[in-house]
């Protein structure tokens, strides 16, 4: 058994320690905001946050998770009550078939974490380990820049 | 001959070493390209034991100025540094016929693979009584490109030729680290040419006394269980036999040469970093696991990679190894 640190609370889960985090948040926990996409840390749809920096939930296993809290987008709002992340991609209609979306909002709000007021250099190479085949890329980058404005 | 060879390999080089401020822009040092990575915009730091120089901008906009450990700046000092370093010469394997003394000469020269490969003496100028004996370069350990080569599979002219204009091979790993930059450069280089440098670098490898490709995947997980299961979540999906990018011809870790190398470096830079071409530009791919994993688990890791993959003996003190490696990372 081990005890996961998750969106504020705390967990006990019975998966084996090699089992992707990704996994266990979906399967065992019933989080579906984080997708696989690829399973190879190729595409971000499996994004969340381990002690705020953004990671591949599908190449992180639960063993190696130890007491780093890990937030997935449910961790951010929820549908009634939206965090500003979730808020600024809303207001710019950044989504459009939406898989990839929880990864790229986890990946914003690992940067304006580490980085509140972060330059389109900044967000863009922020931005880069993830992907959108809709190619909603120029909306995703007004709701990161969104969200900056708005937050302080 | 040689002097086509030559020029064409020269205006080449310039091109790369200008636009390595667009190419270092994927993973900036410590301080951002100063011409914000355009291309000819220079401004690339780089840091060297004497102080920071930074990349020619030849550009309208002014170059940031150099930063070096006084009185080091004066120029005129570089005159008798010079007099006191003489150039390396090339070793010279037996039986090179002409495009073999053509790579050697390009080697040598314009493709100055010393730089990196052959390792500095106390003035920090190449040693020439070890040309290609692998050296430390940018955080990265470039490996022997002589009789000492620690790769498991034979270096073959058309192995190595495929390798410098591609990044990748089908019998060794991909090309990491500055080793990317410098065959992405160099799928732009004549084909003739980059078939001469290898023709050279294949002979000088070709005695080297190789170590057999092993896979000791159950004494190694007994050894270290953490690192088995973190390489059974984290890698295995696509190193493993049977994996989508093993289908697709990439070979084992076991014939990588980083594995069989005499210090832990490149494994643990390439955990951490990944193989992360610069947007928009082809080549292999890995992410990066700084974020996710700790150091204590990227030792575990790596001690489990050397254990199940290479037959040599155990790294010493991969934790400083790790240590050192995140310092250069961001």
């Amino acid at each position: 058994m081990t005890i996961l640190r998750l969106n504020g609370s705390t967990r006990s889960v019975v998966s084996t320690p090699e089992t992707p985090l990704l996994y266990v948040l979906r399967d065992e926990l019933g989080l579906r905001g984080a997708k696989f996409g690829c399973g190879l840390g190729q595409c971000g749809a499996c994004t969340v946050l381990l002690d705020d920096r953004p990671v591949f939930s599908c190449l992180t296993t639960l063993g190696s998770v130890g007491d780093r809290a890990v937030t997935t987008v449910e961790g951010l709002g929820t549908q009634t009550a939206p965090g500003p992340m979730q808020r600024a991609f809303e207001a710019e209609q950044a989504a459009q078939c939406g898989y990839c979306i929880a990864g790229m909002v986890m990946r914003a709000e690992g940067l304006l974490r580490k980085t509140p007021k972060p330059s389109e250099a900044e967000i863009r190479a922020a931005l880069a380990p993830n992907l959108c085949r809709c190619g909603t890329h120029m909306r995703i980058l007004r709701a990161v820049r969104h969200a900056a404005e708005t937050t302080s | 001959m040689a002097g086509r060879a030559t020029r064409s390999l020269l205006s080449l080089t310039i091109a790369a070493s200008l636009a390595l401020g667009a190419d270092a822009a994927q993973a900036p040092p410590p301080s951002s390209p100063a011409g914000g990575g355009a291309p000819f915009a220079g401004g690339r730091p780089f840091a060297t034991p004497f102080g920071v120089i930074y990349s020619t901008n030849i550009t309208p906009d002014r170059p940031p100025p150099n930063h070096l450990i006084p009185p080091l700046g004066f120029r005129p000092l570089l005159a008798s540094w010079q007099a006191l370093s003489p150039r390396p010469t090339s070793p010279e394997p037996p039986g090179l016929d002409a495009a073999g003394r053509r790579g050697a000469e390009l080697v040598a020269g314009l493709g100055h693979c010393g730089s990196c490969h052959t390792p500095r003496n106390s003035l920090r100028a190449e040693d020439a009584d070890r040309p290609l004996a692998g050296a430390m370069a940018e955080g990265w350990y470039a490996p022997p490109l002589q009789a000492d080569s620690p790769a498991p599979a034979p270096w073959t002219t058309d192995d190595l030729e495929t390798y410098l204009r591609t990044g990748l091979s089908d019998h060794h790993q991909a090309a990491a680290g500055p080793m990317g930059a410098v065959t992405r450069e160099l799928s732009q280089a004549p084909e003739e040419e980059v078939r001469d440098m290898a023709i050279y670098l294949s002979a000088l490898m070709s005695r080297a006394n190789r170590p057999t490709p092993v896979d000791q995947a159950a004494a190694a997980a007994r050894a270290w269980p953490q690192g088995a299961q973190i390489y059974a979540g984290a890698c295995a999906s696509c190193h493993d036999a049977g994996s989508a990018m093993r289908r697709q011809g990439r070979p084992s870790l076991a014939v990588g040469t980083p594995l069989d190398e005499d210090r832990a470096t490149d494994v643990i830079m390439i955990v951490l970093e990944g193989l992360t071409p610069p947007e928009g530009k082809a080549g292999p791919y890995m992410p990066p696991f700084a974020d996710s994993l700790t150091d204590a688990q990227v030792v575990q890791l790596t001690a489990y990679l050397r254990a199940r993959f290479s037959r040599e003996r155990p790294w010493k003190d991969i934790p400083g190894a790790v240590r050192t490696a995140r310092k250069g990372a961001p």
